[in-house]
């Protein structure tokens, strides 16, 4: 990357209250020049209130916005170097296409826009429609004179609000790839708001999931699946498999738990939460590196893999591969998602199995939180 | 049987034609009569063809003032209800303030009051006041009555209009003034429109709260009412045939530059 900082966005305790309700906690936050930043969260997280406050719509109730070393907390949109993608786009409809992406030059007292102009539509392959009106264009076509619109200012930073929420799911593959790939092409800084986990994994260099007005964690999607810190962030980013355990004793680097009856290994160093001997913790495993062995052969099982055993309750084919629901004593939903590699006919409903998994998969978090945080609102956004 | 059968087919478009030729019918009657010569005072037996009238509009005392003053009137109330209609439309859109629910029911008021009863408390009112009736009399009164009308048309425009348009207006450098004349009037011209001319054709023919508040000044359908006491010259024919087709015109050609525009644009 450049050593230019002057995309860099800098949030230093900025925080927006609506009389008695906060939309954002104090928040700090950077975002490197160069950098796809997704703030990811259910609807009413306060990440779209974060996105306005960059922008200049929303006015921050305490704290500072800076773009590289410019103070711009008290400056309005219109002379800050910051464009918006609008959530279903805000196109001016009595404006045609070409209108439309030539409006910030124009404001800004350029005269000569037209080969500007051009050159921006053919980057958004919209050439051919630059004297149509917004409603003649489709969706996604709309979705991209939105981001010629904003990118042709070469603003230092890009704001899109959930800018595919609109278009349908095969149309929102594409786009997302589409913008990632206009955003390595003009290494703008781009901060995008979404509730769609998948997408903010699939785009983002860096994520910050937020829950509540806060922010729950923030780091590269890797580490924030792999490494989740927070009951919210494991269950709002894909599926996790939480277990209530107590911590038994140490040996070595790991963690030993003691888990209805069983034992579990825990590595130290991916437990967030304070383990004292007798203190719970919560135990984290993801569906998918879990393992699946019929009980008749559970004397195959290496030694030094943590496992539970359970009975299948539902199974579920979707092709790549199976989703099991298993009951077991820890945890009455265990979810399992297994590769059709080697299908085992034994693996049925009603079928006793064991679960077992590399206990370098495991994480650990703190028990003094609501086990259930980020499932509901997922399924509530689905609908 | 074929005869059925073609009927049940071209039913909705006979419907249609029977409702038209029923809207336009009275204007038709306007027109012919407008190329009558009467025998006596009343224009409303058909004698023969003439253009004697057409030749000579302004040809009775008094008329082309009255259509004159009335025109005055109507441009000039037209445009103060549109200006203020316009302010308020936006001002109960966008801005909450205390008893922003009582004005949006008051402003109804006058269109729901019997327009007789109206008429008469403005002329007490005036009287009170010691106004001398005239011109400015009938102006105020029209404003009054065509300001709820105006704010009718405006407000449904607004309160469709995406507050995102303007924000996103001023995402891309364009400061208050530049928003307001680049985004929002255009995008609010439609009804802004629609509410004057509404404002227009009420003022130009209204009668019964302009014949109380009017004092001496003579108004165009004051005159038309005064001479049907008397006999009815050809020329008031005239003027309606003419305003008829005026405002067809106007409608012909907004269809022209629309259908042009969009042809163009495609």
């Amino acid at each position: 990357m450049t050593t230019d900082n002057s995309g860099d966005v800098r949030l230093s305790g900025i925080s927006k209250t609506y009389g008695a309700f906060t939309a954002v906690h104090p928040l700090d936050l950077t975002v490197p020049q160069g950098s796809f930043f997704a703030l990811l969260g259910a609807s009413g997280c306060g990440k779209t209130t974060t996105l306005r406050m960059i922008a200049g719509l929303e006015e921050p109730t305490a704290g500072a916005v800076r773009l590289g070393d410019q103070d711009v907390t008290h400056l309005p949109p219109y002379k800050r170097p910051v464009n918006t993608v609008f959530q279903s786009y805000a196109l001016f409809p009595h404006l045609d296409i070409f209108e439309n992406v030539a409006f910030g030059l124009r404001r800004r007292g350029i005269k000569s826009v037209k080969k500007q102009v051009e050159e921006m539509l053919d980057l958004v392959q919209l050439g051919e429609q630059a004297r149509k009106k917004p409603h003649q264009l489709s969706g996604g076509q709309q979705q991209r004179v939105a981001v010629a619109r904003a990118l042709i200012n070469h603003p230092k930073v890009l704001l899109l609000d959930e800018p595919l929420g609109a278009l349908d799911l095969k149309l929102r593959r594409q786009m997302q790839l589409e913008l990632k790939r206009i955003q390595t092409e003009v290494g703008i800084t781009f901060i995008h708001v979404t509730h769609d986990q998948e997408e903010a994994m699939t785009m983002a260099d860096t994520v910050a999931v937020m829950n509540a007005g806060r922010v729950e964690q923030l780091g590269s999607p890797t580490d924030l699946y792999e490494n989740p810190q927070t009951t919210f962030v494991a269950n709002f980013l894909g599926t996790s498999n939480l277990i209530e355990a107590e911590v038994d004793s140490r040996s070595g680097e790991d963690i030993v738990l003691r888990a209805g009856g069983g034992k579990l290994s825990l590595p130290g160093a991916r437990c967030s939460a304070p383990t004292t001997t007798g203190g719970k913790v919560l135990v984290g495993v993801r569906p998918e590196k879990i393992s699946l062995t019929h009980a008749d052969d559970a004397g195959e099982i290496p030694e030094g893999r943590n496992r539970i055993t359970g009975r299948i309750v539902d199974s579920s084919f979707i092709g790549v591969s199976t989703q099991y629901v298993i009951d077991s004593p820890v945890c009455p939903e265990f979810e399992v998602y297994a590769q059709n590699i080697d299908r085992d006919v034994r693996l049925v409903p009603g079928a006793e199995v064991v679960l077992h998994w590399n206990p370098a998969h495991t994480f650990g978090l703190d028990a003094a939180q609501d086990i259930d945080a980020g499932v509901e609102t997922v399924e509530e956004d689905a609908a | 049987m074929a005869f059925v059968h073609w009927l049940k087919r071209n039913l909705v478009v006979l419907a249609g034609l029977l409702t038209l030729g029923y809207l336009l019918l009275p204007n038709v009657i306007v027109t012919v009569f407008s190329f009558n010569k009467p025998k006596g005072r009343f224009n409303y037996e058909w004698q023969q063809f003439s253009t004697d009238a057409w030749k000579d509009p302004c040809g009775v005392a008094d008329m082309c003032g009255s259509l004159s003053v009335s025109l005055q009137i109507a441009v000039w109330a037209t445009l103060g209800a549109t200006i203020l209609g316009t302010m308020i439309a936006f001002a109960l859109v966008r801005y909450r303030f205390r008893a922003r629910g009582a004005v949006n029911s008051l402003i109804f008021l006058p269109m729901a009051m019997p327009e007789v009863v109206m008429a008469a408390s403005l002329l007490t009112l005036f009287l009170n006041m010691g106004a001398q009736l005239g011109f400015w009399t009938i102006l105020i009164a029209h404003i009054m009555f065509c300001l709820s009308f105006v704010v009718t048309a405006v407000k449904a425009r607004v309160m469709s209009m995406d507050p995102r348009l303007e924000q996103a207006a001023q995402d891309l450098y364009a400061g208050p003034a530049q928003t307001f004349l680049r985004v929002t009037l255009p995008i609010a011209a439609p009804g802004i429109a629609a509410g004057a001319l509404l404002a227009f054709a009420l003022s130009f023919d209204d009668f019964i709260i302009t014949n109380f508040n009017a004092g001496s000044t003579v108004t165009f359908p004051m005159f038309v009412w005064g001479s049907a006491q008397r006999g009815t010259p050809v020329q008031i024919n005239v003027i309606g045939t003419a305003m008829f087709i005026v405002a067809v015109l106007f409608v012909l050609a907004s269809m022209v530059i629309g259908n042009r525009r969009n042809r163009r644009k495609a």
